[in-house]
């Protein structure tokens, strides 16, 4: 299965980016072969608006079938939930401990949006 | 490095002259003007420009006369009445353009082009204070959230060159787009506002997002002397919702008689809104940054 | 006659003024809070609407009967980014809309098609003598011109109508102000209210209305805005004076009349003699 992960960097070492949309890169971790790839998400990072729909389709489209980030907003969550993708939110400080978390089954699975979009 | 934003809510609470007057207790520092529909911090900075760069954003369509069949399928689809056919040809009415680009995609002759649309200039300037980012948006132009991430990315670059501790940043007024791009991120906020019905109500929503979005962020009572009751309700309500008070500057005319002469009330050492003002920032340095 | 209050930064007593104008003129008198983000007028005007009328918009709506492909074009016509593809399935979201009905055009597989969508709400208040009508924005939603649009459709044929417009420069204030026959722009005598009022008035010369200041909070600083106003040959309408009861008053929700009772015949000749003559003047009455 494949993981999405935001990063601030573009491996484990890095930073989890707790923001979804803005994320500064997306990193799809492989759970079976513990492979990594990198997503930049720069043209999104840059959107003036819609960057967590224009995100969210990004990962469903790489085949991500769950997202592991800090916060999410309601329009990207919408759209990971209608594509089947799980959504877990963690404090964890980067990919590594995230990656261990989510092993250990200690993340939770968020049942809604957590933060309130920018149209508020 | 660390940014802190000014923030209101409601125009005219004195968010621009408070961050003027932290730029020069701090000086030097790196500052942003996220205020971009109506820029104000370089009338007490007084910056020289260093470096401008246009900002585009969106589409605007022009309308190719050599392929123009006067069909009319532009004007009657367009939503906006952004296409008059008061003349023969039709014409594009910049001003009431949405930018959604219908006209173009439908035009069966392909007579229209789109082209990204010059929104507005944004500038790298030096002050007194230190070096400032700024923008111009232009009249009736959208996207001004877009505008302030490229005045911050700007900022924070120079702040990390220059190896500044302190960027400070003067946030537009609202709750919409523009300030959302402005506090994502940010290391502290304080958002400023004034005993009326209006500054509360404003307050407590700019509050609401702040929490949101997790900014550690504290409340200063502007003019709190002008309505001593509202001035408890508001403080009474911050208690109540765990928000920290930063500090309490009464009114006082300094502030539009330094303005008038281009100055910060902090050039007027002695005077009590810079004591409230000096209070203020040891407070901040305290318990926020 | 139509005649919006507006000024280039908030904070100016825009709405102070259109509301004491309002006051002044009572009887035949409409004013509108366009300021549909923070509608702040029938704060003043303490009633309940006696009228209460839903705004919609047209946003599209996904039919999944299978007929979509996933041909994508419906997203790439989205120049808002309100639309969302996943397979062959499409999400849209309203907040985002501008409802231009681009998407509807480019899909041709007829999958999507247009349905109405809540804004916000129109209130009708009768307030001390004149008529209030707010348009409040839900909140969520962001675009406030199809909001201002529908609530300037509620101008009544006759009598004197005033529009307390939204601060800035941006689309709503332009959306405001679009064929009204007089703007006032209200500013402060400082720098940055002089700033401001000169971005007011770049944006008015691309609408070609006409307008006139109002300087608010005048004092020995006067001469800043007076200088500027006579070098543009802009007619300074009003000077109201700087008291600090004004702020007090205004803090407490109080009307300027009461501060000011002579207001009430300054706003009353100002509207009824003095705009009506400048626009007579400049040929447009």
């Amino acid at each position: 299965m494949k993981v999405a992960l935001t990063s601030r960097g573009n491996n484990l070492d890095a930073a989890l980016d707790s923001r979804f949309g803005r994320a500064a890169n997306f990193l799809l971790w492989d759970s079976a072969s513990g492979a990594v790839e990198v997503l930049e998400n720069t043209q999104n990072l840059n959107l003036a608006q819609g960057a967590g729909i224009q995100s969210a389709m990004r990962v469903v489209e790489n085949g991500a079938k769950a997202v592991i980030t800090g916060h999410c907003g309601p329009k990207a969550f919408r759209v990971l939930q209608e594509a089947g993708v799980k959504v877990y939110l963690t404090q964890a400080k980067d990919g590594h401990e995230a990656i261990r978390l989510f092993k250990a089954g200690e993340l939770k699975e968020a049942a809604a949006a957590d933060v309130e979009g920018h149209w508020t | 490095m660390k940014e802190l934003l000014i923030i209101s809510g409601k125009g005219g609470a004195g968010k621009t002259c408070l961050t003027a007057a932290l730029a020069t207790l701090v000086a030097p520092c790196v500052l942003a003007d996220c205020d971009v529909d109506a820029a104000d911090l370089h009338l007490l900075l007084k910056p020289e420009t260093q470096k401008s760069e246009p900002f585009y954003s969106g589409v605007m369509p022009e309308i190719i006369y050599d392929r123009c069949v006067d069909c009319y399928r532009c004007y009657s689809l367009c939503r906006f009445g952004a296409i008059s056919i008061l003349t023969t040809h039709p014409r594009i009415l910049a001003d009431a353009c949405e930018g959604c680009g219908v006209c173009a995609d439908q035009c069966p002759e392909e007579a229209i082009v789109l082209h990204d649309r010059h929104c507005g200039e944004w500038y790298m300037s030096s002050t007194p204070c230190g070096t400032m980012a700024h923008a111009r948006l232009h009249p009736g132009a959208e996207n001004s959230g877009k505008l302030v991430t490229a005045v911050r990315q700007a900022a924070k670059a120079a702040a990390e060159a220059e190896g500044r501790e302190l960027l400070l940043s003067d946030g537009p007024p609202g709750i919409g787009c523009a300030v959302i791009a402005a506090m994502t991120g940010v290391d502290a906020a304080l958002i400023v506002t004034e005993p009326s019905l209006s500054g509360m109500h404003d307050m407590k929503r700019v509050a609401k997002l702040a929490r949101n979005f997790e900014v550690d962020f504290q409340v200063v009572i502007n003019k709190a002397d002008i309505n001593p009751e509202l001035s408890d309700e508001i403080a009474a309500f911050c208690r109540r919702n765990d928000i920290g008070i930063a500090g309490t500057i009464p009114f006082d005319p300094l502030f539009t008689t330094a303005l008038r002469q281009g100055k910060t009330v902090m050039e007027y050492p002695d005077s009590v809104p810079a004591q409230a003002i000096r209070q203020i920032w040891q407070h901040v340095q305290e318990k926020l940054l | 006659m139509k005649i919006a209050v507006a000024s280039g930064k908030g904070g100016t007593g825009k709405t102070t003024l259109a509301l004491a104008m309002a006051e002044a003129m009572a009887e035949g008198c409409t004013l509108l809070d366009c300021d549909v983000e923070e509608p702040n007028c029938h704060l003043f005007v303490d009633v309940e609407p006696w009228q209460e009328l839903p705004v919609a918009v047209s946003i599209p709506e996904f039919t999944d009967n299978g007929d979509c492909d996933g041909c994508g074009r419906c997203v790439r016509a989205c120049r808002f980014q309100a639309l969302a593809r996943l397979g062959k399935r499409v999400l849209v979201f309203p907040e985002m809309c501008h409802c231009c009905g681009g998407c509807v055009l480019a899909c041709p597989h007829k999958v999507l098609r247009e349905v109405p969508f809540d804004i916000g709400t129109l209130q009708f208040r009768h307030g001390p003598g004149f008529e209030l009508i707010s348009g409040v924005m839900n909140v969520g939603y962001a675009m406030a011109p199809p909001l201002i649009r529908q609530l300037k459709r509620h101008i009544p044929p006759e009598g004197l109508v005033i529009m307390d417009a939204p601060p800035g420069t941006a689309c709503p204030m332009v959306t405001t102000v679009r064929n009204n026959d007089f703007v006032i722009l209200v500013t402060e005598p400082t720098p940055f209210g002089l700033h401001d009022l000169k971005l007011a008035v770049a944006t008015l010369q691309e609408t070609n209305l006409p307008c006139g200041v109002i300087i608010n909070r005048a004092d020995e600083g006067v001469a800043l805005i007076r200088d500027y106003c006579q070098e543009v040959k802009l007619p300074v309408l009003l000077e109201i004076p700087y008291q600090r009861e004004i702020a007090e008053s205004y803090s407490r929700g109080g009307s300027l009349l009461t501060v000011f009772p002579s207001l009430r015949v300054s706003f009353r000749t100002l509207l009824t003699t003095q705009i009506p003559a400048l626009l007579q003047a400049e040929g447009r009455l």
